[in-house]
C-alpha cells in the first residue's frame, strides 16, 4: 500500500473547481437557463410598461436588479440538490479539508457561470431598457459584487434547506429579506450614475458586503450542510 | 506496538426516537477485516456512517479513529455527465491525487479497461459500482468503511474485491464493511453480528 499523500488545500480546491466547471459545461442548461430567464423577463417589461425610453430608463435600475435577484434565486435552489442525492456532499464532508473551504470551489464555479456572465452581458439588457451606455461600468461593477453577495447568502439558505422536500419556497422566504439591502445599494449606485451623482458610496457598501460575505458565509454554509446531512 | 485504527466503546446509535443499537464495542486493528452482519433495518449502515463520523448527532459513546478513512456508501458521488476517469480524478473526497496511469490501472483492475472515456451515465449499475470501487485500487486511506460493497457485482467482481481486501489487510490497512452475503475471505475475516447489540 502506498502511503496516503497529504492533501494540499490549494490543490484540492483547484481540482474541485475543475470538477464543478466540467459539470457545468456538460449540462449547459443550468448555465443558460438563468440567463434566458433574465432575457425573457427584460423583454416583457417594455411590452407591459410601454416603449417610452424616458420612462423605461427611470425604471431600468430597479428592473435589472430585481430580475438579477430572481435569476440568482433560481441558481441557489439548484445549488446542493444533486450533490446531496448522489452522495457528493457526504464525500465532501469526508475530505480532510474543512467543509467551509471545501464548498468554495462550487460557489466559485456557480458565480463564474451565473454572476460573472450576467454582469458582462448586462449592458446589453440595459440598452433594451433605454439605459445609456455610459452607466455600463457602474452596472457591471455593481452586478459583479451584488451577484457574489447574493450567491453567498443564497448558498447559506440552500445549505439549510437542501434536505427539505420542495424547499424552494422556504429558501425564498429565508433569503429574500436578506437580499433587500443588496437591492437597495445596487439600485442606488445605478440611480446615482444615471443622475450624474457619485455612485462610489453604494459601490463601496457592496464591496464591503462581498468581503464580509466571503469571510462569514462559508462558515454558515458548512454549518447548514452539517445540519442537512445530520452530521 | 500497533495502534487501533478504530475504537468504539459502548456506542449507541439512534434513528429518530428509536434506539437501533446499544453498547457496541469494536476495536479495529491494522490487518483486520470486519463484516457487520445482521438483518435488514438493524442498523448496519447507521453504524458504519457513525464510524465515518457522518451521523454524530444520533450517536452516543466513545469513538476514536484514524483520520485516513475512505468511505464508500450506497450513493457513490459519481456524476453521470463525467467519465469514470474524471470521476476518480476529481473525486470530492480528495483523499488522494491520483495520476492518470494510476487511474487507468485502477479501472483496469475492476474490469473497466476500455470504458475510461465512456459517460458514467451510460454504464450499467454493476459497472457504476465498479467505478466507485476503483477508488480502492488507488492510493487510498488506511481504514476502509464500505457499505454493501458487493451489491450489484458479478462473481468475478466479488472475487477481485475479496483479493483486494486481503491485500489491503496484509499491507497494514483495515476494512469494515456491511454485507448480507457470506464471503470467501478465510481466516482474516471477523464477523460482528449486530443482533447482540439490538437496542430497546
Amino acid at each position: 500500500m502506498t502511503e496516503a499523500r497529504d492533501i494540499d488545500i490549494l490543490h484540492y480546491c483547484r481540482s474541485q473547481t475543475v470538477r464543478q466547471l466540467m459539470l457545468m459545461v456538460r449540462s449547459p442548461s443550468e448555465v443558460v437557463n438563468p440567463l434566458l430567464f433574465f432575457l425573457l423577463v427584460i423583454v416583457l417589461f417594455p411590452l407591459g410598461l410601454g416603449p417610452d425610453p424616458e420612462q423605461l430608463s427611470v425604471l431600468a435600475p430597479g428592473i435589472l436588479w430585481v430580475v438579477a435577484l430572481l435569476s440568482n434565486l433560481m441558481i441557489c435552489m439548484r445549488l446542493f440538490v444533486d450533490d446531496l442525492e448522489d452522495g457528493s456532499l457526504e464525500q465532501l464532508a469526508m475530505a480532510r479539508v474543512p467543509l467551509s473551504i471545501a464548498v468554495l470551489p462550487q460557489l466559485l464555479a456557480s458565480w463564474l457561470a451565473s454572476g460573472l456572465l450576467l454582469s458582462v452581458v448586462s449592458p446589453l439588457f440595459g440598452l433594451m431598457l433605454g439605459l445609456p451606455l455610459n452607466v455600463a461600468p457602474v452596472l457591471i461593477a455593481s452586478l459583479l459584487m451584488g451577484t457574489a453577495i447574493m450567491l453567498l447568502l443564497g448558498a447559506v439558505g440552500a445549505a439549510l434547506t437542501v434536505g427539505v422536500q420542495r424547499g424552494g419556497i422556504l429558501l425564498a422566504l429565508l433569503i429574500l429579506p436578506l437580499y433587500v439591502p443588496i437591492l437597495i445599494a445596487g439600485t442606488r449606485a445605478l440611480n446615482e450614475a444615471l443622475q450624474g451623482g457619485d455612485p462610489s458610496i453604494a459601490l463601496a457598501l457592496l464591496g464591503a458586503g462581498v468581503t464580509g460575505g466571503l469571510v462569514l458565509a462559508p462558515l454558515a454554509i458548512a454549518a447548514g450542510l452539517r445540519v442537512s446531512l445530520e452530521l | 506496538m500497533t495502534t487501533a485504527l478504530l475504537e468504539a466503546r459502548d456506542l449507541s446509535v439512534h434513528k429518530g426516537l428509536r434506539q437501533l443499537l446499544k453498547d457496541v464495542t469494536l476495536c479495529v486493528e491494522p490487518g483486520d477485516l470486519w463484516q457487520l452482519a445482521g438483518g435488514n433495518g438493524i442498523g448496519k449502515t447507521s453504524l458504519l456512517r457513525s464510524f465515518a463520523r457522518l451521523a454524530s448527532i444520533e450517536v452516543y459513546g466513545d469513538l476514536s479513529r484514524c483520520d485516513d478513512v475512505l468511505y464508500v456508501g450506497h450513493s457513490a458521488a459519481l456524476k453521470g455527465a463525467m467519465t469514470p476517469r474524471q470521476n476518480l480524478k476529481y473525486h470530492p473526497s480528495g483523499l488522494c491525487t491520483p495520476t492518470d496511469t494510476e487511474i487507468d490501472e485502477a479501472l483496469a483492475a475492476v474490469g473497466l479497461a476500455g470504458y475510461e472515456n465512456a459517460l458514467t451515465a451510460r454504464l450499467s449499475a454493476g459497472q457504476k459500482r465498479r467505478v466507485a470501487l476503483a477508488r480502492l485500487f488507488l492510493p487510498s486511506g488506511r481504514l476502509w468503511l464500505l457499505d454493501e460493497p458487493f451489491t450489484a457485482l458479478d462473481v468475478a467482481g466479488v472475487a477481485v474485491l475479496e483479493q483486494r481486501f486481503t491485500a489491503h489487510a496484509q499491507a497494514g490497512g483495515a476494512v469494515v464493511f456491511t454485507s448480507h452475503q457470506s464471503t470467501d475471505l478465510g481466516d482474516l475475516l471477523s464477523v460482528l453480528d449486530l443482533e447482540q447489540f439490538r437496542g430497546d
